[in-house]
């Protein structure tokens, strides 16, 4: 082996794509076992988007009013439109304290009740004011803290590389290839155990609270894997996405105690969910909201409604939501504490993913047989713990634990399984896709991802039709078609941003299909997923997950993925 | 909303071909309300795809996109173009090695944190819940724990740039977050790294890295106090 090519090949027990919560959370319990444990990410850990997580993490400490994990559970499930597995909610909740005091004795800095425990406020969809919380800016504080963790602990950082293929090969995963951004140039590495923690996909939409790099790579790389996704035509809208921008403004604002208004000054809320109001589950009020904005009643007529924080007044505002207040003065020279913030549903979260057993292992089938080595955790997978909508603080929370089970099982793993051998030629899938990028066709991906996210954000929003759907898959298919003929302007190799940009559109482009393929096979309306046409929820027909394969060009899809629902827990009609 | 015409400047280097930066013109029509990031963006996606910056969220939180903007440090996602006319001069962050345009080396920043030990350190068992923290004890460090390591405070420092070992405001005001966490039993070792000619000392109450930090911490003030602790530690 030459010199250049051993500085590219890495052995290594434990390889985890992405530096979210997720995935630190995993490679600090791989690390501490003594194992080695690298974290590839495409950004600096430290700028992975769980920071972007603003309102709380839960978890039913009772510090602040009466709570329990039953309720937990119960909250969870009905939040999930029932599609949830029980089993999966189960562990849980029973994993979520754990996961809270032990973030705690890692040093976050948790706001406090007077007494000096960890401080609780109300959170949609929760019946208990159970989102554990520090000021606006939880997700950013765990995200620091484990990361200052995994330092303290060695993990190993391959900081700005971007996965461009995963090397798995008779159903047992081998390790990964990856395209060094800093420097340019593929590097192999080979893994005992893979974990993809690459988050959402909300880059697919235009109005999005999604960051730059929330492109679905982990998704679309189980997919060109051969692979199957689950339930991807679960997308969250989050009810207040600040104005054109998309950005969030976190559910802690209502969680406070902040109204909805419509041009009226009427909050319509207690049309849709007069018992929770402004804190029901996501899906409601982001479904009300576009009602509104449909049926004229937006400001002034237009796309847009009002979330008004000004009763809370100024110090509230400035000591429990600084975050919120500095965002719609600087995107919207609005003033929060005088006047209401223009907002709209925006692209939030991604129910759907790779699917996974309760140990985090990769399926393969809807009977559940593992791909051997292969780890998912975080909003990249779909264990099911969501459903059909995911209730605010359950994701960092999801993240975190599972993050925890992934790291456990992967060291278990680790410690008893060889390295399995690489297949032939392991950089050839990802050389063609750069080489063909370099070729040099005509086509420029800045506009077919356009094309596509004002599309998606046009026909797979908050309510969808058949029509609309056949329509944006005749769209997909011609942007597929138009992206065999990109070429990017950046040929160098250093710091090609270009290149990542096409390589992310391919991604977009590719799980896009499935999503409209999943939503237009469900014919019924469930949680963040409604269909004007079916308006109803068809448990008869559809208490099962989608599962949709790529084969030869085309999604090929199994319904009989059946949800685990225990006899205690039984669905029935969804009211808040 | 209105379009309208900017010149927009920035400073260019590509490391396969150019020996050194240059500064490159583009004349662009964009959206008034447009952000610095939306003016890279435009330029990325519609006239030059091989300009190289980073993002990430575009909400001011992961601190990807810190950059000099007409001679002041912001985040490009949140800074609006009409504070500066229609005239803006963009060029990358001060005081450290540029690797492509707007792109440059954070690993020597990221290394000095790790110096600092930047995690709890304790002597004393776990309890079985939460450690009992008041507010007052949280609001010591509260504000320090903002930071989002952007690196914008470090690139305004006229002390970190001739001395690449001086730790820094972030690394600093790290130390402080720890050592004044009423959690910590490690203010020990980190006061000793920290009381060093590229420790604390090295800081010369200049205040430019306050004035540069997008989310107004107050560093010179906590790096002050930090200082007070190293001398009445050292009593």
């Amino acid at each position: 082996m030459k010199i250049d090519e051993a500085r590219r090949y890495h052995k290594i027990d434990a390889v985890i794509v992405g530096a979210g919560l997720a995935g630190l959370r995993a490679a600090l319990e791989v690390a501490k076992s003594g194992l080695s444990a690298a974290v590839i990410t495409k950004v600096y850990p430290t700028r992975s988007h769980s920071g972007g997580a603003q309102g709380g993490i839960a978890a039913a400490l009772a510090n602040v009013g009466e709570d329990s994990l039953e309720a937990h559970m119960f909250d969870t499930i009905k939040g999930s439109d029932y599609l949830a597995d029980q089993d999966i909610i189960e562990r849980f909740v029973n994993e979520a304290l754990k996961t809270v005091y032990e973030f705690e004795h890692m040093g976050v800095p948790f706001s406090r009740t007077e007494d000096g425990r960890i401080n609780q406020r109300p959170f949609g969809g929760h019946s208990a004011p159970r989102a554990c919380f520090a000021q606006d800016i939880t997700g950013h504080v765990l995200l620091h803290t484990l990361y200052e963790q995994c330092l303290q602990h060695n993990v190993l950082f391959f900081n700005e590389f971007q996965v461009l293929s995963l090397l798995v090969k008779d159903d047992v995963s081998r390790g990964l290839v990856a395209w060094d951004i800093r420097e340019g140039g593929l590097h192999i590495f080979h893994a005992r155990a893979v974990l993809l923690a690459t988050g959402g996909y909300g880059r697919a939409w235009k109005v999005t609270s999604n960051a730059h790099a929330n492109t679905g790579d982990g998704v679309a790389l189980v997919l060109e894997a051969g692979l199957p996704l689950e339930d991807m035509e679960f997308v969250q809208f989050h009810p207040t996405g600040l104005y054109k921008h998309g950005i969030l403004l976190s559910e802690a604002a209502r969680g406070e105690g902040a109204y909805i208004i419509n041009d009226k000054g009427e909050r319509f809320m207690k049309i849709y969910a007069a018992a929770k109001m402004e804190l029901a589950p996501r899906d409601i009020v982001s479904r009300s909201e576009q009602t509104e904005i449909n049926e004229g009643r937006g400001i002034h007529g237009q796309d847009y409604v009002y979330l008004d924080l000004r009763h809370l007044g100024r110090e509230k505002i400035l000591s429990r939501l600084p975050q919120i207040h500095d965002l719609a003065l600087n995107y919207l020279k609005v003033d929060a504490i005088t006047d209401p913030v223009p907002i709209q549903p925006t692209a939030h979260y991604s129910m759907g993913g790779i699917p996974a057993n309760v140990r985090t292992e990769v399926i393969r089938d809807a009977a559940g047989s593992v791909v051997k080595g292969l780890y998912t955790a975080g909003e990249t997978s779909c264990l099911s713990l969501h459903g059909a909508n995911r209730l605010g603080c359950n994701s960092l929370q999801d993240a975190a634990t599972f993050g925890r089970i992934a790291g456990i099982h992967m060291t278990e793993f680790c410690k008893k399984n060889a390295f399995a051998d690489l297949p032939a030629k392991p950089l050839d899938a990802a050389q063609a896709k750069i080489d063909r990028l370099w070729g040099g066709g005509k086509e420029r991906h800045a506009p077919i991802r356009e094309t596509l996210q004002v599309n998606m954000t046009k026909t797979m929003g908050v309510f969808r039709n058949q029509d609309d759907m056949l329509k944006m898959l005749a769209v997909i298919k011609e942007l597929q078609e138009r992206y065999q003929k990109v070429g990017v302007d950046d040929k160098g190799q250093a710091f090609n941003l270009d290149l990542i940009e096409a390589l992310e559109l391919e991604n977009l482009l590719s799980f896009s299909e499935v999503i409209v393929e999943g939503a237009l096979a469900r014919k019924e309306s469930r949680g963040a997923h409604f269909r004007s046409d079916f308006p109803k929820r068809n448990d008869g027909e559809w208490l099962r997950h989608t599962l949709a394969w790529r084969r030869n060009g085309k999604i090929v899809m199994d319904f009989s993925k059946a949800v685990v629902i225990y006899p205690q827990y039984q669905p029935q009609e969804r009211k808040y | 909303m209105a379009k309208i015409d900017i010149n927009v400047k920035i400073l260019r280097y590509q490391p396969a071909k150019d020996e050194k930066p240059h500064w490159q013109d583009f004349a662009i029509s964009v959206e008034d309300e447009s952000t610095v990031l939306d003016v890279l963006n435009e330029i990325h996606w519609q006239h030059d795809g091989t300009l190289a910056y980073r993002r990430s969220c575009r909400s001011s939180i992961c601190g990807s996109c810190a950059m000099k903007v007409n001679g002041r440090n912001v985040l490009a996602c949140e800074t609006p173009i009409h504070r500066f006319g229609t005239k803006l001069k963009i060029e990358p962050l001060s005081g450290f090695e540029i690797l492509k345009d707007l792109v440059v080396d954070l690993e020597p920043f990221f290394a000095k944190l790790k110096r600092i030990r930047p995690y709890l350190i304790l002597d004393k068992p776990l309890p079985d819940k939460e450690f009992v923290q008041s507010p007052q004890q949280l609001e010591q460090i509260g504000e320090s724990t903002l930071c989002i390591l952007c690196a914008a405070c470090s690139a305004a420092c006229p002390s970190s740039w001739p001395n690449s070992d001086y730790l820094g405001p972030a690394a600093l005001l790290k130390a402080y977050r720890f050592v004044f966490d009423s959690r910590d039993d490690g203010a020990d070792q980190r006061l000793e790294i920290v009381n060093d000619k590229n420790g604390v000392w090295r800081c010369h109450t200049i205040f430019n890295c306050m004035e540069a930090c997008p989310k107004k911490i107050k560093i010179t003030e906590y790096l002050s106090r930090l200082k007070v602790k190293v001398v009445e530690n050292s009593l």
